[in-house]
């Protein structure tokens, strides 16, 4: 094994180094004309017939559901495959094409859907197109009319009964035919597949979990909100066990591109350009619909107060935990590392082994135990010094607890490559400082240190990266919190990461696309910071060699 | 910080002499050693003495179990809980990912370090760009997508194993190619060159020569993707819900949601249990870790 170290100790062979592009290399030309083996080409009828039959399984639901481009894409990447490696050109592409695929589909093309979502207002209320808005406005505004016909209701789900999207199940009393209903309709079921009680309530379908009455009321909030369309208005739930068919009070007129409540005889006009139904008093309707509003997430990031002053706030700490993450552990790790490294010292093997214990820890698991250690009542830090500090409730000491955890968590790791990095600088170096009459100290700040760093460089720039969106570490023991009387949305430990989960997420509602701007804003600041520090480090070495 | 050798001890020094001696140049070396791994080992003492506590709440936990020994959490924890299957899935997941993953980027890094192509270098540096663009944050987007996904072919699709391990795959290509680009690198251009003059193929000079060397590297990179994929918990939280389908992380975070203080001993015994896998390798790959970190650190 190699450990060469690179930098000013060592120098390359210039003949080498890999060759600049373009330059012909005889060894190619000889590669083309090697033999083909038996497993190689029985290894390769056995992948492509693999490509083969997953492209044929992949094929039938997209026919099915007639997602013609799909199928296009699909049929266009196999044969590019099949192409690729039944050709004896492209031999560098022969290898970059398997992981490239993967990372396109799952990281390339997502990230440029978030991208594209930062030009919209998607979120909460503007989740879908402007038709499915107008089936939302007029199905939600259903009230029960004298006379309405009653069903027996059950609450079921095809998933899991605490989060899996709901289902009515529905009997006529007129005909005793069930149906199946969500917000996409009705559907009958075949009574074979059901079981209906006494009173006409559906207690078991098949395909279907029914829920019990104490699964049913921990989503009552979830069930009263749910709206079946049907032919003659919608279906809606009163109580847990029977559901009435209303009519529609407001209704859309594509005449005047407005909806108008036959009640009140109040009128909300279409704003194409924020996506929603607006009064003449300027009241909107809450359900509206996507748009592109350009640049408006992007500037709304920086001027609106509400979200500009956490962003920069933020942004600091965000700064500061990266920074003091990275440089922390490095300092204690390369502390305990130069400690260890010496010919004398015996045990070093049993350190070590003990020492790296908490890297191999689960560490989403060891961050709950660091929360549940700095607890103000029962936690261990408080018991065991004595104190009585409510380290999660105070900006300072939360931000103190949570660099001390990442302390913790990250400092083996930085000790492990400080060890193998000191194991590779030659003895030589050393010796001849000390010979020189310098102290230990100055050889260590002139020799040992500069050495280092150009090992670990590159190293602490990922490990900078990382930790600057580390959410885990933020959302498993603080959440982001302490936060402030008046703003419920940024704590004083929130990272950038961490707040805009909440922008997307949160309990304030969705708002995906300030959330998206605001992942673009994050990209660019570490990768400005990242390119920066890789152009220092390229200075010394040949890190794109 | 005497890193260098010294000449060595006269004789004739006294004991005394000696003794201080080596306290200045050895003594403090194991003061810092013990200190660190008191550090180290303090909080994993806490999860041990809560997992051995059969009281089993966070109040009646300290360094040392206040109320007795006994496994009762181990047994709570395979009978409450659907621990068995979050184990299996979470081995089964992040094993098949890392295998996988390392398999993919040592391609990857194997054509990097020795061919030269149009569009290599630029090919290097936007993965380095797309890895600083975290996948969770996309999170919305890939949530949309699995929506359908999980319509059309619900083998791979929400609360399965497989559209998990195709999402990590997504990930596989970045800072495991650029460390392993490294150590491909350091390897003598010469050793395939001469291969290659006596009629080996690309897919020989890989398999038959390049793999073999590498396989430091490729330890080390299967370990630290294996140690990410365990630990990932915002994404795997978001795509499974079903409580047989959770991973570790998914369905221990469950446990110390609600009743944290309740559930502590149970929680810590799981904590010990998912360690198991991950020490037991980690002490295996030991050597090749710290030499395979460093090389892979060289080069970037």
């Amino acid at each position: 094994m190699s450990t060469k170290l690179s930098g000013p100790g060592s120098t390359r062979t210039p003949g080498r180094g890999p060759a600049g592009p373009g330059l012909p290399r005889t060894a190619r030309t000889a590669r083309h004309h090697a033999p083909i083996t038996a497993t190689g080409l029985a290894v390769k009828v056995v992948l492509l017939g693999l490509v083969a039959g997953i492209a044929l399984w992949a094929a039938f639901p997209l026919v099915e559901a007639e997602k013609w481009v799909g199928l296009a894409l699909l049929a266009a990447t196999t044969a590019g495959l099949f192409y690729l490696y039944l050709t004896p050109r492209h031999i560098p592409a022969k290898y970059l094409v398997p992981g490239t695929l993967f990372l396109i589909a799952f990281q390339v093309f997502p990230v440029l859907y978030t991208a594209s979502t930062a030009f919209t207002n998607f979120g909460d209320g503007h989740r879908g197109s402007k038709d499915e808005a107008i089936v939302a406005i007029q199905s939600s505004s259903v009230q029960q009319v004298p006379g309405s016909t009653e069903y027996a209701l059950s609450v079921a789900t095809a998933g899991d009964p605490a989060t899996g999207a709901l289902v009515f199940l529905v009997t006529d009393p007129a005909t005793g035919v069930v149906s199946a209903g969500d917000a996409d309709g009705l559907r009958r079921l075949d009574p074979a597949d059901v079981t209906v009680g006494s009173g006409g309530k559906v207690t078991a379908a098949d395909g279907y979990t029914v829920l019990n009455f104490g699964q049913a009321s921990a989503r009552s909030q979830e069930i009263t909100d749910l709206v079946v369309p049907t032919t003659g208005g919608a279906l809606r739930s009163s109580g847990l066990s029977r559901a009435y068919e209303g009519r529609a009070i407001r209704a859309y007129d594509a005449g005047c591109d407005c909806v108008t409540d036959s009640e009140s005889g109040k009128r909300w006009t279409a704003d194409e350009k924020t996506g929603s139904f607006v009064a003449a008093d300027g009241e909107r309707l809450a359900q509206g619909w996507q748009v592109n509003v350009g640049l408006e997430n992007f500037s709304r990031v920086l001027t609106d107060p509400n979200i500009s002053g956490p962003f920069f706030g933020t942004l600091l700490w965000n700064f500061a935990f990266a920074i003091g993450s990275t440089g922390f552990t490095f300092l204690l790790g390369m502390a305990i590392a130069l400690a260890l490294h010496s010919p004398r010292m015996r045990g070093t093997n049993l350190y070590r082994v003990l020492l790296i214990l908490p890297y191999a820890m689960p560490s989403f698991a060891m961050l709950l135990v660091w929360r549940d250690m700095f607890n103000t009542d029962f936690g261990l830090v408080n018991n065991l010094f004595g104190l009585g500090v409510d380290w999660f409730g105070e900006a300072w000491s939360a931000r103190a607890a949570v660099l001390l955890v990442q302390l913790w968590l990250g400092y083996p790791y930085m000790f492990l490559v400080a060890t193998g990095a000191l194991q590779a600088i030659p003895k030589e170096l050393t010796e001849a400082t000390s010979v020189d009459g310098a102290s230990p100290w100055q050889s260590f700040r002139a020799v040992t240190l500069p050495l280092l760093l150009v090992a670990l460089s590159p190293l602490l720039i990922a490990s900078f990266a990382y930790n600057f969106n580390n959410i885990n570490a933020i959302w498993l023991t603080t959440e982001g919190g302490p936060f402030p009387a008046d703003n419920p949305r940024n704590g004083a430990t929130d990272l950038l990461i961490t707040y805009t989960y909440r922008l997307a997420f949160g309990a304030q509602g969705a708002e995906f696309g300030t959330a998206a701007a605001v992942s673009i804003f994050i990209f660019a600041i570490v990768a400005t910071v990242s390119a920066i520090s890789f152009r220092n480090t390229r200075k010394q070495e040949e890190v794109y060699s | 910080m005497t890193t260098y050798a010294h000449p060595p001890a006269v004789d004739r020094a006294a004991a005394g002499r000696r003794r201080s001696r080596w306290l200045a140049q050895v003594g403090w070396r194991h003061v810092v050693g013990v200190l660190a791994v008191a550090f180290s080992l303090f909080p994993i003492l806490f999860v041990l003495s809560a997992a051995l506590n059969p009281l089993g709440t966070l109040s009646s936990t300290s360094l040392v179990p206040t109320g007795g020994v006994s496994g009762e959490n181990f047994a709570d924890l395979f009978a409450d809980t659907a621990f068995g299957h979050w184990f299996v899935n979470s081995l089964l997941i992040a094993g098949l990912a890392s295998l996988v993953s390392i398999f993919l980027s040592s391609l990857a890094a194997y054509a990097f370090s020795r061919m030269r192509f149009a569009g290599r270098r630029v090919g290097l540096l936007t993965l380095l760009l797309i890895q600083m663009f975290p996948q969770f944050l996309a999170i919305v987007a890939i949530f949309l997508i699995f929506t359908t996904v999980t319509d059309l072919w619900p083998a791979i699709g929400f609360n399965t194993p497989w559209g998990l391990f195709l999402l990590y795959m997504g990930g596989a290509l970045g800072v495991n190619t650029w460390l392993m680009k490294g150590f491909f690198d350091t390897l003598p251009r010469e050793l395939d060159e001469s291969a290659t003059m006596d009629g080996a193929s690309h897919a020989q000079v890989f398999f038959r020569i390049m793999l073999p060397l590498v396989a430091p590297i490729l330890a080390v990179t299967a370990l630290l993707s294996f140690i990410g994929t365990i630990n990932e918990f915002m994404i795997a939280n978001v795509f499974l819900t079903d409580t047989e389908s959770k991973t570790l992380a998914v369905g221990m975070f469950g446990l110390v949601a609600g009743e944290r203080n309740n559930n502590f001993g149970m929680f810590a015994a799981g904590t010990l249990l998912t360690a198991v896998p991950t020490v037991l390798v980690f002490q295996l790959l030991q050597r090749y870790i710290v030499s395979g970190l460093t090389a892979g650190a060289v080069k970037g």
